[in-house]
């Protein structure tokens, strides 16, 4: 009896031991879920889901806290994805918080730029170049076009522009569906 | 024949089809040299890889032959003027290319003169020069792959330096129906191949030449014989190998000549096998003996047209110029397909110019797929059957129908050439082939939206961290100054001021509290 209990006890203590090493030499840094979830955004940064950035969103949809059709940007595939990743059903996006539109840049009509800064602080991504009373411009290359710059713009100066497709970047079309014969 | 060919045994390869040729159409008319056109519109991409950088202004008189876009990395490929005249605009112009978008190009009004850049190098003996410096001519000639790729082709001559190349193949198979412009080349200047390939042996350290060509070009055969007989040696030699579309397929050609299959996601390098166009060959000839840059090219023209016929045409000549020279009804027709009936593109505007990579213009009075009534796919395999690559075309379609592109690529989508045997025999009529390349050109933007995104998630979490950091350094100054207030030792002028201040203060307040008493005196 005393054996029985003795023995019980040493497997609890060892077993014990082996999971308490586990939790503290096998912990997982953050949430692995919010990093999945961040990974599926489109990365804007355009705050239009009420939050300030994706990673603040993505925690936020983790945390069950935000519903996942807050995203213009991402659109409906975003919504699709992230349905996917979190088995739940996907929804139309929310109306409220912006259209789905083509991927657009930030040009700053140069002859215009007073040389503010105030751009410069909205640009989530530091994709505006520039200095007090100097010229602004935007790096092209990293605009995101989340229009955050658009707003603190004193005179103006900023106007979003659509990316044309270009040789490099058009797509094939869906081949067209005609009426398919069923008989 | 060298005894190499004579005991080479060949290979097959999966699926190909058996089609209908029509190639004596263009090849009853000897080739001439099509005119130069008033105005030359010289595209800067017409090569894989990056865009050439324009290196000359408008208003800037241009030999021919000269460089007038650079290449701005190594995968890329400079391009020359292919006649003389004035640059009259460098713009966005409606190039070659399915989109039918615009791209930049440089046009060059004609001169009519055809005056050559001087200093041209000439050589006699390409063995006299180191193999690096082979390649940096060729690249500096803007030569590409010929046969339809248009790859670089001084990338494709540099062997890695752990890698022995076995054979060389040269691509003279020339599958597609219709087209005719390697044959007819291999016909006229078969010494310029050879004296070419000479050059290619030597860059590559190879140890042979394989010419491979279908035998549907009997006099093509016997044209390249002779000239091995006559400028080659033992380690070249001539092979027919059975006509089969697409044989002409880089990895289709090299089965059918070693045997050997390029394994997935691997080049012809990694099997000691390098393949090039019998066009590039003879540019390659041009570029080291004569120093000709590549400024033209054969093009066939042929289907629905007055006299089918090759012609040798200068890079940038408009399409419209070529057809009405051929005298083609351009009214009449339906369809000018860039490229073979296989696996050209629809032009929408005859406005574009030929480039290094066409090789055929194909104008058809019926368009080839008139409006198709497609039938849901009933299963058959008769895709499967004839794909050269052992792909399952039918399960690419239902895949790339239901958008689900991480599934197709698990059934190899990248593998596909887009050689449209699926499309041909397909009894339902579904355009496998544009599903394909749907699925293709989506899962590249898709991919490229993700390294965006990287690229903007890591550029805002260093812009939060900076944030921080600025905030932490100015609140650590503000510390810092207010430590050094409190630990400033005091001046004797400071002393006296302070001393002056509080002498001050105390005068003020024994005045207030005489006021504040005398009230109080009032007021019991």
């Amino acid at each position: 009896m005393l054996t029985a209990i003795l023995i019980i006890a040493a497997l609890a203590v060892f077993f014990g031991l082996i999971l308490g090493f586990g939790a503290i030499r096998l912990k997982v840094e953050g949430d692995p879920v919010v990093d999945q979830i961040d990974a599926l955004l489109p990365q804007t940064q355009c705050g239009q889901c009420g939050f300030p950035g994706c990673r603040p969103y993505a925690e936020a949809i983790a945390g069950g806290e935000a519903d996942i059709n807050r995203c213009p940007p991402g659109g409906q595939a975003t919504i699709q994805a992230l349905a996917d990743l979190l088995g739940r059903d996907p929804k139309p996006l929310d109306p409220e918080r912006g259209t789905e539109k083509p991927r657009e840049v930030a040009y700053i009509h140069e002859h215009l730029c007073i040389g503010c800064t105030l751009c410069i602080q909205a640009c989530p991504v530091d994709a505006i170049l520039g200095a007090a009373k100097q010229m602004h411009t935007i790096i092209e290359k990293e605009c995101t076009g989340c229009e955050l710059c658009v707003a603190p713009c004193p005179v103006n100066c900023i106007e979003m522009i659509e990316v044309k497709p270009t040789v490099k970047t058009w797509k094939w079309p869906f081949p067209p569906q005609p009426e398919q014969v069923t008989e | 024949m060298s005894p190499a060919t004579a005991f080479r045994k060949l290979f097959r390869f999966h699926g190909g089809l058996h089609l209908p040729e029509y190639k004596d159409l263009s090849t009853a008319v000897s080739v001439e040299a099509a005119p130069v056109p008033k105005r030359l519109i010289v595209p800067t991409q017409q090569h894989i890889g990056v865009a050439a950088k324009p290196m000359v202004a408008v208003g800037d008189y241009v030999f021919k032959g000269q460089k007038i876009a650079r290449a701005p990395n190594l995968i890329s490929a400079p391009v020359h003027a292919p006649s003389s005249g004035t640059v009259v605009e460098i713009g966005e112009h409606p190039v070659p290319h399915p989109s039918g978008l615009n791209a930049q190009c440089i046009i060059i009004e004609t001169d009519g003169k055809d005056v050559w850049i001087e200093q041209r190098r000439q050589t006699r003996d390409c063995r006299d020069i180191p193999p690096d410096e082979l390649r940096e001519l060729i690249r500096i000639s803007g030569i590409v792959g010929l046969g339809g790729a248009g790859f670089p082709s001084y990338i494709k001559l540099s062997p890695a330096s752990s890698r022995v190349v076995e054979t060389l193949i040269l691509n003279g198979a020339e599958c597609e129906p219709y087209i005719t412009c390697d044959d007819m080349l291999m016909r006229t200047r078969p010494e310029e191949i050879v004296q070419g390939i000479h050059i290619m042996l030597h860059a590559l350290h190879a140890r042979e030449c394989v010419i491979a060509i279908e035998d549907n070009k009997p006099e093509a055969i016997d044209a390249m014989r002779a000239a091995v007989k006559e400028y080659g040696n033992e380690h070249i030699s001539v092979l027919a190998i059975p006509t089969l579309y697409p044989g002409g397929g880089e990895k289709q050609l090299i089965k059918v000549v070693t045997g050997k299959e390029v394994p997935y996601n691997k080049l012809p390098l990694d099997v000691r096998v390098v393949c090039h166009n019998v066009a590039t060959a003879a540019a390659v000839y041009r570029a080291i003996s004569r120093g000709e840059p590549l400024i033209s090219r054969y093009i066939t023209i042929t289907g629905d047209v007055g006299q089918p016929r090759n012609l040798e045409v200068r890079i940038g000549t408009p399409i419209r110029e070529l057809l009405e020279y051929c005298a083609v009804p351009v009214h009449d027709l339906s369809a000018i397909i860039m490229g073979g009936p296989m696996m050209g593109f629809s032009l929408s505007n005859l406005d574009v110019p030929a480039i290094k990579t066409t090789n055929c213009l194909l104008a058809l009075r019926t368009a080839p797929r008139p409006q198709p009534q497609t039938y849901p796919c009933i299963r058959c395999s008769a895709c499967a059957d004839v794909c050269p690559i052992n792909l399952l075309p039918q399960q690419l379609y239902w895949y790339a129908h239901s958008r689900n592109f991480d599934k197709i690529q698990d059934f190899s989508l990248f593998d596909c050439i887009e050689c449209g045997c699926c499309d041909y025999v397909c009894p339902s009529q579904i355009p496998l082939v544009q599903y394909f390349r749907f699925a293709k050109t989506e899962i590249w933007a898709q991919d490229e939206e993700k390294k965006k995104a990287e690229i903007a998630r890591q550029r805002h979490e260093f812009r939060l961290q900076r944030q921080e950091r600025e905030k932490a350094e100015r609140a650590e100054r503000h510390k810092q100054k207010a430590a050094a207030l409190q630990d400033e030792q005091p001046t004797a002028e400071d002393t006296a001021r302070k001393a002056a201040i509080q002498a001050a203060l105390e005068r003020a307040k024994a005045k207030q509290a005489t006021a504040e008493s005398t009230p109080d005196a009032d007021n019991p």
